[in-house]
């Protein structure tokens, strides 16, 4: 798999990261020796075998839908960057 | 030299005081720590006042636990109310945590007082504690080489006499690798058996918590308050605490040496030592055979595309709006999560973001991560395979001693590969602990123990044998004067 320029753009674009020109080629770079050295695991047969997104037997967790206590409006706003009146400031979205 | 059950039992016969220990601690902490970075906060006041609470129940023989008033350092990416938890991000540098994580409650509920938060990789993404955004941490033993990671600032404490308990995070061997480097012994629970709830999320599923110290006793206390289910974590599991699990004496112990784990790559003093703890668990009476494991080699591969993969899901919560920093300047919504990101993030953890996108991009989700997801259930039924005979697996934690700082930074690809013998314990979910087992040019060397899943007890009853019968464990504590 060769990584070229456009791919490691599409890359960042993806993970919502920029990328200056001055960081594309070593970007390119790191990406490219990791997948190179993952190529190993195409000698394995994975025939047959299901993927473990988990160890656990991982099963659905139900619980009843009763109200409860949540946190302080107030005490969790206190971690935002921006809020005004309440609530969470962002840049416009919607013109 | 005193461990955190020692420490329990003179402040529970009221030979000393919690306020003048957790004070004593945190003087130490603040006068050692210039030249290693090992802790980045202490709690002060906040501690002091907590370990008044303590002496109250001590004075009136009411201890929590067996703990109740010991000092505790906690990783700076496992969630504490009102104490900054910044996992070592410029991200997070200013965020302090509405809530307490499930292991800080159960903590705080047996007595323990929080005297402060351990340096660390940025997120755990790392294997020497040197991608954190406030510097690097230091090895114990010789200040220029690295303390390991990324639970380097626990594993460094320790060593360093800051705190006789320390919890850390384990993705990849994050607790085991720096345990070996700093010479202190410390365990990565079953997946499942200690609720992750308020750990900040690397990779889901392979994020486990644990703790370090200077012996395995410690250890076994620790998970004993630490284990057992909790809603808020959907993988939790209904596991029983250490101390109720039933163990067989060392004697019955059979032991597997996977030969796969002695071959190329691996330094001779590392082998040497490793090979040595399991002269000593024969003399003890184990019976020690070897194995094979071929499934290494396809280990790391495996791991780093599955961890990047759920940490590029797990950290597009950084947007710059709930919590965390913001850029200052941007453009519109699009902009301000690009600037946020790429301000916030540093190198380590913008490469791994990078990489778990591309594998989980259409086009390349099949031939990348799923085929990763095959072989980590390969490496499992290998695993569980070789537990089907014996009851452990001896191996080392590492396959070389602590390098100097500055090395795995300037070869990311190196630094990965060094997680060889760790990373297939969290693939597969498994226990293991490490422990000192001898030392190479000055520097401690550690070896892994590896057993099945939810039964934590036999390796630690399998250390604390082999730390009654050796002294390796106790050459930092006396180092440090601790």
């Amino acid at each position: 798999m060769k990584i070229d320029d456009e791919m490691i753009d599409y890359v960042s674009a993806l993970a919502k990261l920029s990328l200056p020109d001055d960081e594309r080629e070593k970007a390119r770079q790191d990406l490219q020796s990791v997948l190179e050295y993952a190529q190993v695991l195409s000698e394995v047969d994975t025939g047959g075998v299901e993927p473990s997104s988990h160890v656990a037997e991982a099963v659905n967790v139900f619980r009843e839908d009763e109200i409860m206590p949540s946190f302080d409006k107030r005490e969790i706003l206190k971690s935002a960057p921006r809020v005004k009146d309440g609530q969470y400031l962002v840049p416009k979205t919607v013109e | 030299m005193k461990t955190a059950l020692e420490y329990g039992r003179l402040l529970a016969e009221r030979q000393i005081g919690a306020r003048e220990l957790a004070q004593s601690f945190m003087d130490k902490i603040s006068s050692g720590n210039g030249k290693y970075n090992a802790v980045l906060r202490t709690c002060g006041e906040s501690a002091l006042s907590a370990a008044d609470e303590a002496q109250k129940r001590l004075d009136v023989g009411a201890a929590l636990s067996p703990i109740d008033g010991v000092p505790v350092l906690v990783k700076d990416n496992i969630s504490t109310k009102g104490i900054k938890t910044t996992c070592a991000s410029k991200m997070l540098a200013d965020y302090v945590p509405p809530y307490d994580a499930a292991v800080i409650e159960k903590l705080r509920n047996a007595g323990a007082v929080i005297i402060g938060k351990t340096n660390m990789d940025e997120f755990a993404m790392g294997s020497t504690s040197e991608t954190g955004y406030f510097g690097a941490v230091s090895n114990p033993w010789d200040a220029s080489r690295v303390a390991g990671g990324s639970s380097g600032g626990s594993a460094a404490s320790v060593a360093l006499g800051f705190a006789p308990l320390a919890l850390g995070s384990d993705t990849g061997g994050s607790i085991r690798q720096p345990a070996s480097y700093c010479g202190v012994t410390g365990i990565k629970p079953t997946y499942g058996a200690v609720s992750r709830y308020g750990l900040i999320a690397y990779a889901s599923s392979l994020d486990q918590i644990g703790a370090l110290s200077i012996g395995a006793g410690d250890l076994r206390a620790a998970l004993d308050i630490m284990t057992g289910i909790d809603k808020r974590d959907m993988t939790s599991a209904d596991a029983l605490k250490p101390s109720a699990q039933k163990v067989k004496p060392i004697g019955e112990m059979r032991v597997a040496l996977p030969k796969e784990y002695f071959g190329e790559g691996l330094d001779d003093g590392v082998a040497k030592c490793v090979l040595s703890a399991a002269k000593e668990l024969e003399k003890m009476g184990a019976k020690v055979s070897e194995c094979s494991l071929s499934s290494v080699r396809y280990a790391v591969p495996a791991y780093y595309i599955i961890a990047c993969a759920e940490a590029s899901s797990n950290l597009s919560r950084y947007d710059g709006i709930k919590y965390g920093m913001r850029a200052e300047k941007y453009e519109d919504l699009s902009d301000m999560y690009e600037k946020t990101r790429s301000e916030g993030f540093g190198a380590e953890v913008k490469r791994r973001i990078r990489l778990g996108a591309f594998a989980l991009s259409s086009g390349y989700y099949d031939a990348y991560y799923l085929k990763a997801l095959k072989v980590r259930s390969i490496i499992k039924q290998a695993f569980y395979k070789v537990l089907e005979d014996y009851d452990m697996i001896l191996c080392p934690a590492s396959p070389v001693l602590p390098p100097e700082k500055g090395e795995s930074l300037a070869d990311p690809m190196q630094m990965y590969l060094s997680d060889i013998y760790t990373v297939s314990v969290n693939l597969a979910g498994l226990p293991g602990l490490t422990m000192p087992c001898g030392f190479c040019g000055g520097l401690p060397v550690g070896c892994q123990l590896i057993g099945r899943a939810f039964e934590e007890n036999a390796l630690l009853t399998a250390a604390e044998e082999y730390q009654k019968a050796t002294d390796f464990h106790l050459r930092a504590a006396k180092e440090a004067g601790l």
